[in-house]
């Protein structure tokens, strides 16, 4: 009886553990989770205003602008549809291209250009097995481009 | 006429696979010992023939040529001689081969080494070797033949991606899939043992050193890969929690559970259908790995490198490996016997809760991994994962198990008093304290994560001293370093492989810990002649000029880092353009050190001949990568335990 | 019975898995729909690849259903499809079969269709990718199919194998009037 209980305890204690972790990982996902929202449905306001969520599309041709520092760049990003305004300060990645596919992720700032502290390329030309997925490294070997305060590790 | 000669091994090899997987098995059933005996040769005939078709496949690199497919996508006539062998895993038709060359020099070792254990035994994990191997041939010649030919011949060769041509990368994937496929090996023993009906502890001896050896490489590969992304990508980051990472990250804790786990069954017979099921998952992870990194499913709209074909067929692959599995788990578990019964506080214990521990932080990160399909099923929209969500997952874990892994070894199997630990463990108790105040002091309040330093170095510190203190209670009625010694060369082996590799995970806390809170990052922009002053150290920027390597032509900079006057280092990052692609490459450069890395590299020309620079200071950060080192050390030592051995030849003969 | 209940809690887990990677990869993540689908093609003025100094433009594209196919030499699924445009372009003479060469050399592109047959009406030559980013051009190849009024009605990603082209192209076709529409 006595094993039986303790076995009882044992179990409790561990679905106990369980719920609890599943409850605060669902919790804390919500706030770290980004949908992605193309440059027609930001126009048409479906994107929220106030959280950070991806836009991704085409850079738009000869829409690339450095600021005089050096580090800040704008360029437009477009589904041939609509296009939206991109300001980032940092290092672009390797793949970054004027007609190249991007992703960005960031939120609205109140000018109406989208602030991002992340930027990725992509760059897959040849719709070929996954050669950079092979690699391990998918997105990243795509080049990431960290935001320095975004970079933080545990 | 080689490469069709590659295939044809292929088919071979899918042939003798198919006995192996059949003939063996029934003859373990209506005991015709002739049957079981042809297994061993099949394992070598399939080892022989993997061989023979990776090495067609290396000379029509070598010799470029480029009427294969897969040596016109990924090698070039200008290629470096190292990187046209390392490209044959470069890519999804290579890496194939490479699994099931791999899957066969298992099965071929496992056949080698098995004199001691029961022929039916040897019969039934090498059959169902024959299985997996099956699929993986199956797969390759149906949707992924790496012979391919293509007409008209191309002239060139597209190259291999930049990215991959790097020593580090070169190996990684070999580590890897040695660390994937050798999860196969407790897997086909964890099934031969649930078709026999026999869980016993002989089992989990003779599944150990096999389990060890592949969790010894998975952890070489993944740290491998972490320092590759860490000086190749560019930007400085070593763990990215990326679909693709996560893939070999999940089968890692599963093995890792897995290997606490076989180490109770082994030496108390407790946990023996849960120790099974971890086997079964380990193997069943590093598949599921394989599908989320070949299929394409979790890359969603942002990547074009996907084939439904493939993707479906290894998902139907995996739901007859796992759901067989687990379905056969289903039905013969629940006649293994509970093994040895055991009180709350005991070393058993702390064991179920460590495998408690790590079996809730992979099914996490399967979540967090899967999520983003979650919602799209669901019809919520298009999301990612940050990788903050991991972090805190990580952090929220991972401190109550480096807790236990200073308790675990003091602790007595069966039955333990709370007094007597807390009488031995004050020692480490107090060290503890000490460290996370001191880290505290170097604290800034106003940092986010302000807990984590005190944290990370009182665990850290909980750890060493524990395992010091677990070293002194064993060696306590003996006296002098010669003692250890002795003790080491004799039985102790598996005892010192454990403290090496839990100090491992010491050096890895600290490690994070320090370069997560202390690390600088910084985007500057620097004119020829610019001094950039980062924590104590000038980075000097002498400017940039051109240079020619084998395929790429490469913008260098210069760099001169001084320190109180005195030069420290000469860095030179470049940005590579490859021939083939004329892709821009980053190529960071590093100055490392023990204590500290200085990490240089260059963004884009931003005009006048000024560039975008990139400089980081990284603390301890080659402790990250030498805590891993240190893990997979221990376990090597544990495998040379001398005793151990011993024992598994005389359980052998005894079952026999 | 509860004890062997809990044993198959595993399976049941993982059949909840494998639905799920089911309809992932259901998901074609192929099928992005373009933006530019019922709308006339992009106006354009491009030299074309045989004879740098005749042109082609959108023009050429009214009058005729057109397959206007992205390709490029260096790009393999590009020489896959290969042979199913040769074939079409044997059989199927209501469809103008017009190229795209995108990001490639002029020499290359012209040796490949020497080696390997020539489909194509004509070739756009876009080296620069000028037409192919108003065009949305992601990679190679791609295929868009443009009606008589040169407005596109349907955009294939990736390769058109026998099957590609059987279940998602030939149903928009109307082989007796000459004309696109959406399929039933």
């Amino acid at each position: 009886m006595k094993a039986r209980q303790k076995r009882l305890l044992f179990v409790a204690f561990g679905i106990l553990g369980v719920g609890v972790a599943a409850l605060l990982a669902i919790n804390a996902l919500r706030s770290n989770i980004a949908y992605f929202f193309s440059p027609s449905q930001v126009v048409a306001q479906e994107a929220p205003a106030n959280a950070v969520y991806r836009l991704g599309g085409l850079v738009v041709k000869d829409s690339l602008q450095r600021q005089p520092d050096g580090l800040t760049v704008t360029f437009d990003v477009t589904d041939q549809v609509e296009t939206v305004r991109v300001r980032y300060t940092g290092i672009l990645p390797d793949l970054f291209g004027e007609g190249q596919g991007v992703v960005t992720k960031g939120r609205m700032g109140p000018d109406g250009v989208f602030v991002a502290e992340e930027v990725l390329a992509k760059h897959d030309e040849a719709y070929m097995p996954p050669e950079v997925a092979d690699s391990l490294k998918t997105a990243h070997a795509k080049g990431v481009s960290q935001a320095a305060e975004g970079a933080k590790q545990p | 006429m080689i490469p069709e000669l590659g295939h044809f091994s292929l088919v071979l090899a899918l042939a003798l696979a198919l006995i192996q997987a059949t003939v063996p098995l029934i003859g373990s059933f209506i005991q015709r010992v002739p049957w079981m005996r042809q297994a061993r040769a099949l394992a070598w005939g399939q080892l022989l023939f993997s061989l023979i078709a990776m090495g067609c496949l290396l000379q029509a690199f070598l010799t470029d040529d480029f009427s294969v497919v897969y040596v016109a996508t990924n090698s070039n006539s200008l290629l470096p001689e190292i990187y046209k062998v390392s490209a044959l895993w470069g890519a999804h038709e290579g890496s194939l081969l490479l699994w099931a060359t791999l899957l066969a020099a298992w099965g071929a070792a496992v056949a080698t080494f098995s004199r001691n254990l029961p022929l039916p035994v040897v019969a039934r994990v090498l059959s169902v070797m024959g299985m997996v191997g099956i699929g993986f041939l199956l797969f390759m010649l149906l949707t992924s033949n790496p012979f391919e030919r293509i007409f008209p011949m191309p002239r060139e060769g597209r190259d291999l991606n930049p990215l991959l041509q790097d020593p580090g990368l070169a190996l990684h994937p070999p580590m890897l899939y040695m660390g994937y496929v050798g999860f196969s090996v407790a897997f086909a023993f964890a099934i031969a043992a649930l078709i026999g009906g026999k869980l016993d502890a002989a089992w989990a001896r003779w599944s150990r050193p096999w389990t060890t050896v592949a969790w010894i490489f998975l952890t070489l590969g993944i740290v491998l890969g972490s320092w590759w992304a860490y000086y190749e990508l560019g930007w400085g980051g070593w763990w990215f929690w990326d679909p693709v990472e996560n893939a070999s990250f999940m089968p890692w804790l599963a093995g890792t559970a897995l290997v606490h786990s076989l180490a109770v069954t082994e030496k108390r017979g407790a946990f023996k259908s849960w120790t099974v099921l971890l086997a079964l998952f380990a193997f069943s992870l590093s598949l599921l790995g394989t599908f989320l990194v070949r299929s394409g499913v979790l890359t969603s709209v942002h990547a074009f490198a996907t084939d439904p074909a493939r993707g479906t067929f290894i998902l139907v692959f995996l739901c007859v490996v796992i759901g067989g599995s687990l379905a056969l788990y289903a039905w013969r578990a629940p006649a293994v016997s509970g093994g040895g019964r055991f009180e709350l506080l005991s070393r058993e214990s702390v064991l179920l809760a460590n495998n408690l521990l790590l079996s809730l932080f992979t099914a996490l990160v399967l979540f967090g991994t899967l999520a983003p399909l979650i919602y799209e099923a669901m019809g919520w929209g298009k999301i990612s994962v940050g990788f903050p969500w991991f972090n805190t997952m990580f952090v929220a874990t991972m401190p109550f198990l480096a807790f236990l892994l200073g308790v675990g070894p003091l602790t007595r199997w069966k039955q333990d008093e709370g007094e007597r630990l807390v009488k031995l463990l004050w020692p480490a108790f107090l060290g503890a304290s000490i460290a996370a105040v001191f880290g505290g002091i170097f604290t800034p309040l106003e940092s986010e994560h302000w807990f984590l330093i005190p944290l990370g170095l009182g665990l850290a510190v909980w750890i060493l001293i524990a395992h010091m203190l677990a070293i002194w209670d064993r060696l306590k009625h003996k006296s002098g370093l010669g003692a250890l010694f002795r003790d080491f060369a004799g039985g102790g082996r598996s005892f010192y492989g454990m403290v090496i590799a839990h100090l491992g995970v010491a050096v890895f806390i600290v490690g994070v810990t320090l370069v997560s809170h202390f690390g600088i990052e910084r985007d500057v922009r620097m004119s020829p002649g610019d001094v950039q002053e980062e924590s104590g150290y000038q980075f000097h920027f002498l400017g940039v000029e051109n240079h020619r390597g084998p395929n790429y032509m490469a913008a260098r900079g210069h760099f001169q880092v001084t320190r109180d006057g005195e030069l420290v280092a000469e860095l030179w990052p470049e940005k590579r353009s490859y021939f083939t692609s004329a892709k821009p490459m980053t190529e960071a450069a590093i100055d490392w050190g023990f204590l500290r890395d200085l990490y240089v590299s260059l963004g884009e020309p931003v005009g006048d001949g000024d560039w975008a620079v990139r400089l980081y200071y990284k603390p301890f950060v080659r402790w990250i990568w030498l805590g891993g080192l240190l893990m997979a050390l221990g376990g090597l030592i544990t495998l040379t335990d001398r005793r151990y051995r011993v024992l598994a030849k005389s359980a052998g003969k005894r079952t026999t | 019975m509860k004890t062997s209940l809990r044993f198959l809690l595993p399976l049941g887990l993982f059949i909840g898995l494998a639905a799920l990677l089911f309809y992932g990869l259901k998901l074609d993540p192929r099928k992005v729909p373009s933006p530019l689908v019922g709308k006339p093609v992009p106006q354009f003025v491009l030299p074309t690849l045989e004879d740098p100094d005749r042109t082609v433009s959108d023009a050429d594209l009214r009058g005729k259903v057109s397959l206007v196919n992205v390709w490029a030499s260096w790009c393999v699924s590009c020489r896959a499809e290969h042979a199913q445009l040769m074939r079409l372009s044997r059989t199927l003479k209501e469809v103008q079969i017009f190229g795209l060469n995108w990001k490639d050399r002029a020499e290359d592109a012209l040796r490949m269709l020497r080696l390997s047959g020539n489909p194509y009406v004509v070739n756009a030559y876009d080296p620069e990718n000028q037409v192919g980013i108003d065009w949305g051009v992601y990679g190679a190849p791609e295929t868009f199919l443009v009606d008589q009024r040169g407005i596109i009605c349907y955009k294939q990603i990736g390769p058109i194998g026998p099957d590609t082209w059987e279940q998602e192209l030939a149903p928009w076709i109307d082989l007796k009037t000459r004309t696109c529409r959406e399929p039933n």
